[in-house]
């Protein structure tokens, strides 16, 4: 099918390693249900959900909203337990979909919390963080309070914050929906150059078609709730990608027609 | 410069009040010795300037003192509650039932415990400070973000590390909040100490000052209690702007 894209590839596209599902690393979903009781009764937001994501592979889900996204990256991270199936991880670090930024300190400070978390002196922390700020652009920054920050920039900074955690599977929930459309387009590309040289596990949840295409390696299409999986697309495009790229533009569209919104 | 400016209709409201008090005193035949004009408890201010000083600075210590131990208490009850549900369900109760005693029929039984001393009167500032630095420490501590505390499991905080850096800093605001609902009340609470016993102090001075006819002393009094409180809400409002600047600028962008 992708076959048309294919050819527009670049010659310098790595040779795809096979999948390697069998591994125990990574993350793994099989056959879950969760349902959360609710004064108007059970509401059943996940059914028969299941997922794979490889070592070192970013795995996209979309889906409609209120398709259990959430409830998904909240049972890799180990915050719930499913009713039903399997949910096997490696540890995971959330970045939230709002920043929830710490109002009363700085970036550094901010994007030091995961390692304050785990009992590093503030020292130690702020000497960590800081060679990552100026990476990441944010070295003027450092002592800015999140309301003097942009948007963009309180998601860099959130997102150090989970990058720091030092755990292997990162836990995207929906990273840029609070941004405006073209900040959102420069941070996919941030992201996509970030994610290139920091090899994690990434499950990255949206409900941006295109991001999770130009993002992903493997895209996981969600059904409306209770949310399971309703196609599964892999991006063999070479990075950095194009949006407009034909193939990724192809694979928009086939993601949009499982969505059930093609045409 | 704006700010002043905003400020000029109060002022002007203020001294239009003070001049028909003035004018219905001068030319409605009051007895001075019944109300006092303003120019009469104006001259009284200077006069008894030294008698009146000596007296605040009794008055401020039992309110200051009472207001820091109100905090200090409060703030460690409301984190106790806060961290603790069996705390909770143990001392919330008790807490607002104690709002309940009028602090009319505690005050004097404290007073015949502890007498004359201060400790009789930093208690009863205490008492009256006590449960608005309670509650909004409390508020503050559970407005805290669920996410957020999600958020640090991930990170693999603690219990107490998650308290240290992310609930801690978010009762400070609270604690101000309620701090400042406190300075009103708790002078009233020093007066009322000083009327049931005391040797001296604004409270006891104005009480003193009645019976013996000195009303213009007596109206003093009142107007620097009155000044004391309003200087030391705007005081606490200072600290909160200098001390949490963030506590302003955030809450609007997170209301969104």
């Amino acid at each position: 099918m992708p076959a048309k894209g294919e050819m527009e590839t670049m010659i310098e596209a790595p040779p795809q390693e096979p999948r390697d599902l069998e591994s125990p690393a990574g993350v793994r979903i099989e056959a879950v249900d969760r349902t959360f009781a609710t004064r108007q009764g059970p509401v059943p937001a996940l059914s028969g959900m299941s997922l794979r994501a490889a070592p070192r592979e970013i795995v996209a889900v979309v889906g409609p909203s209120g398709c259990g996204k959430t409830t998904l990256l909240e049972l890799v991270c180990g915050l719930q337990a499913p009713d039903r199936g399997l949910v096997s991880s490696e540890p995971a670090a959330l970045m939230p979909q709002r920043d929830l930024l710490l109002p009363w300190l700085g970036a550094v400070d901010n994007a030091a919390l995961a390692l304050r978390a785990r009992g590093v002196t503030r020292d130690e922390a702020r000497a960590t963080v800081r060679p990552w700020l100026a990476r990441f652009g944010l070295a003027e920054f450092e002592h800015a309070r999140p309301a003097q920050l942009s948007g963009g920039m309180r998601q860099r900074v959130s997102f150090l914050r989970t990058l720091l955690a030092g755990k292997p599977v990162l836990a995207l929930d929906e990273p840029f929906a609070s941004l405006d459309a073209i900040t959102r387009q420069d941070m996919q590309g941030w992201l996509a150059h970030v994610l290139a040289e920091e090899h994690r596990t990434v499950l990255l949840v949206t409900h941006d078609v295109e991001e999770a295409v130009v993002l992903a390696d493997h895209v996981v299409v969600m059904s409306a709730r209770p949310g399971r999986a309703v196609a599964e697309l892999e991006v063999a495009v070479s990075r950095p990608r194009k949006r407009t790229d034909p193939a990724v533009v192809a694979l928009r569209e086939r993601a949009l027609e499982a969505l059930g919104l093609g045409g | 410069m704006r700010r002043l400016l905003r400020g000029w209709p109060a002022v002007l409201l203020l001294l239009g009040l003070i001049g028909v008090w003035e004018l219905y005193v001068d030319l409605g035949g009051v007895d001075p010795l019944i109300l006092s004009p303003p120019h009469a408890i104006a001259s009284t201010m200077y006069t008894d300037r030294s008698l009146l000083w000596s007296n605040f600075l009794v008055t401020a210590r039992e309110v200051l003192f009472g207001i820091l131990l109100a905090g200090a208490a409060g703030f460690v009850c409301a984190i106790g509650i806060h961290l603790s549900a069996t705390l909770r369900r143990a001392a919330y109760p008790l807490l607002v039932a104690s709002q309940t005693i009028p602090i009319v029929i505690l005050a004097p039984l404290l007073l015949f415990w502890f007498g004359f001393s201060i400790v009789s009167k930093l208690i009863v500032v205490a008492l009256v400070s006590f449960f608005s630095i309670v509650v909004t420490t409390l508020d503050a501590l559970s407005a805290v973000d669920g996410d957020l505390l999600k958020l640090m499991k991930t990170f693999d905080a603690g219990r107490l590390r998650t308290f240290r850096h992310v609930e801690l800093p978010a009762a400070l605001p609270g604690l101000l909040t309620g701090a400042k609902i406190a300075a009103v009340v708790a002078v009233i609470g020093a007066v009322f100490a000083e009327q049931q016993a005391a040797d001296s102090g604004l409270g006891y001075l104005f009480f003193q000052s009645i019976p013996q006819l000195l009303t213009a002393r007596a109206y003093a009094a009142v107007v620097i209690l009155s000044l004391f409180a309003i200087a030391l809400f705007a005081l606490l409002t200072l600290v909160e702007r200098l001390a949490l600047p963030w506590a302003h600028t955030s809450r609007g962008d997170r209301r969104r």
